[in-house]
């Protein structure tokens, strides 16, 4: 199994480690409950080294970028783009961040359990086209920690001349952190105000220590997905995968109709055209229960879909789903049933708005 | 390491029983909170339901994870521990002290298929 260059240090703060995607990594440390209440009120810091970081270089870059992704990459330099790998037929690959440098260099970051994959996808693509460009996979080069939280840039300011209020909301910095090269960006995925930030893996673990000492809370992967369930925000594998495209997903924001051409926009428009037959809802409990990733959703004894991503939020009364139901099932209040192992539980369509999100744009 | 009381039997499915004369009363080791986390939620079978040994008697869940709770023993529910049910995450903090259902024992030679406070010990390294 592979080990991020912070391993030794989570293990020295107590983490409970578990396998993911290949790695070992740190589920919890303290407690995924503690943890996730740490983010939301003071401020998180997480190890998410094992995502993997993908450099386009050369002439067409972003042409190519373009072509690749879903997303409207624009030539703004230093600025970020949500957008997902799509199969020709809409099926996603993956989603991704996309980073503009200049129309010659641009990083994609990855899911790690997807990096091989979309490596190979994208060596593909570029073999027959004519795109004068050079993908690089640095993921073992690049460690990367996400900072979360209100008290996240009054933390990251303690390590830095540059006026942190000056970077909004999917910007992003070389900048030196306690006298250190990085690339930090201001983003995150718990819903919190924050920053991401990549450096050299012995640089990281420097600074991942040195923000520990300034008040930032080790936080494990558990709270990462509590955290960014409950901003309703989206994770590959789970509320989308090769089956299912961006509109059902519920990602057109993550896609740009108006581009030329890019891979999977034929596909799009034709099932924009035919009508959307299944989509991602969010769901309460009614009854006591935990509807969990894959649990069945059935309206009496027909099965309209599943549950993609369920937990009892900490802070929460009520037990709260993302779930692909079935065209017919998505107006708010309606009346479904989740199976919960042995039992049928009822549940309700309700906005998705978990959390009230608090960003600084 | 997790900590384990003398004086009581455990399975290896981590769910602890003290007997006292007829009654079994049953919970969960602090091995088993340990390893699921933060507990969220506890549904067991009601009161005057018969259980096999090993049969299902419950269910415990985490934030990340749902787990089956054992039935240690052969027997009939007469009680459920209310305040758990309600506060499931208090097994997090003391595991041997919130008994989760008690039982009326209904073969205690099954007790000899259940492992000592030593053994347990053992199996839960």
């Amino acid at each position: 199994m592979k080990k991020t260059a912070l391993y030794d240090v989570h293990l020295a703060l107590g983490a409970k480690m578990v396998e993911f995607a290949g790695w070992e990594m740190p589920i919890e440390y303290q407690g995924l409950t503690q943890e996730h209440f740490a983010t939301r009120q003071t401020c998180g810091l997480f190890d998410v080294s094992h995502m993997g970081e993908i450099m386009i270089t050369g002439d067409d870059a972003l042409s190519f970028t373009n072509y690749l992704v879903s997303g409207g990459v624009k030539p703004v330099p230093m600025r970020m783009t949500y957008g997902m790998l799509l199969h020709h037929d809409g099926g996603v690959i993956d989603d991704l961040m996309v980073y503009f440098y200049n129309p010659q260099k641009i990083l994609l970051v990855v899911n790690a359990s997807n990096l091989e994959k979309d490596v190979a996808w994208i060596i593909s693509i570029q073999k027959n086209s004519s795109y004068q460009v050079i993908i690089s996979d640095i993921s073992s080069e690049v460690g990367l920690i996400a900072l979360q939280g209100k008290q996240a840039s009054t933390i990251l300011q303690y390590l830095t001349t540059y006026p942190l209020d000056t970077l909004k909301m999917f910007d992003f910095e070389d900048l030196a952190l306690h006298t250190m090269p990085f690339m930090i960006s201001r983003s995150g995925y718990t819903g919190e105000d924050g920053f991401e930030i990549y450096g050299k893996n012995d640089d990281i673990v420097i600074l991942f220590q040195k923000l520990v000492n300034l008040g930032a809370i080790p936080c494990g992967l558990g709270c990462r997905d509590t955290l960014r369930f409950e901003a309703s925000m989206p994770l590959y594998g789970h509320e989308m995968n090769e089956t299912v495209n961006p509109f059902e997903a519920g990602l057109s924001f993550g896609v740009d109709m108006n581009k030329d051409d890019f891979i999977g926009k034929e596909a799009l428009l034709r099932a924009k055209s035919q009508g959307l037959k299944r989509k991602i809802v969010a769901l309460e409990l009614v009854d006591r229960g935990i509807a969990r990733a894959d649990y069945p959703v059935y309206d009496g004894d027909h099965l309209i879909g599943h549950v993609t991503t369920g937990y009892l939020i900490p802070g929460h009364d009520k037990a709260l789903a993302l779930a692909i139901l079935d065209v017919g099932y998505w107006d708010l209040g309606t009346l479904v049933q989740i199976q919960i192992r042995k039992n049928r539980v009822e549940a309700v369509v309700r906005n998705k708005k978990f959390l009230h999100k608090q960003y600084v744009k | 390491m997790s900590k384990v009381l003398n004086g009581l039997h455990y399975t290896k499915s981590h769910e602890w029983v003290k007997i006292e004369g007829n009654e079994a009363v049953i919970g969960i080791s602090d091995y088993a909170q340990h390893s699921l986390g933060n507990i969220v939620y506890l549904e067991t079978k009601e009161v005057g339901e018969d259980l096999t040994q090993f049969d299902e008697l419950g269910t415990i869940e985490s934030v990340k994870a749902a787990s089956d709770i054992l039935s240690p023993l052969s027997g009939s529910i007469i009680a459920l521990n209310d305040e758990v049910i309600d506060r499931p995450e208090l097994i997090n903090d003391d595991p041997y002290g919130c008994w989760l259902v008690k039982m009326i024992i209904k073969d205690s030679n099954e007790i000899n298929n259940l492992l000592t406070a030593e053994q347990y010990q053992l199996e839960s390294k």
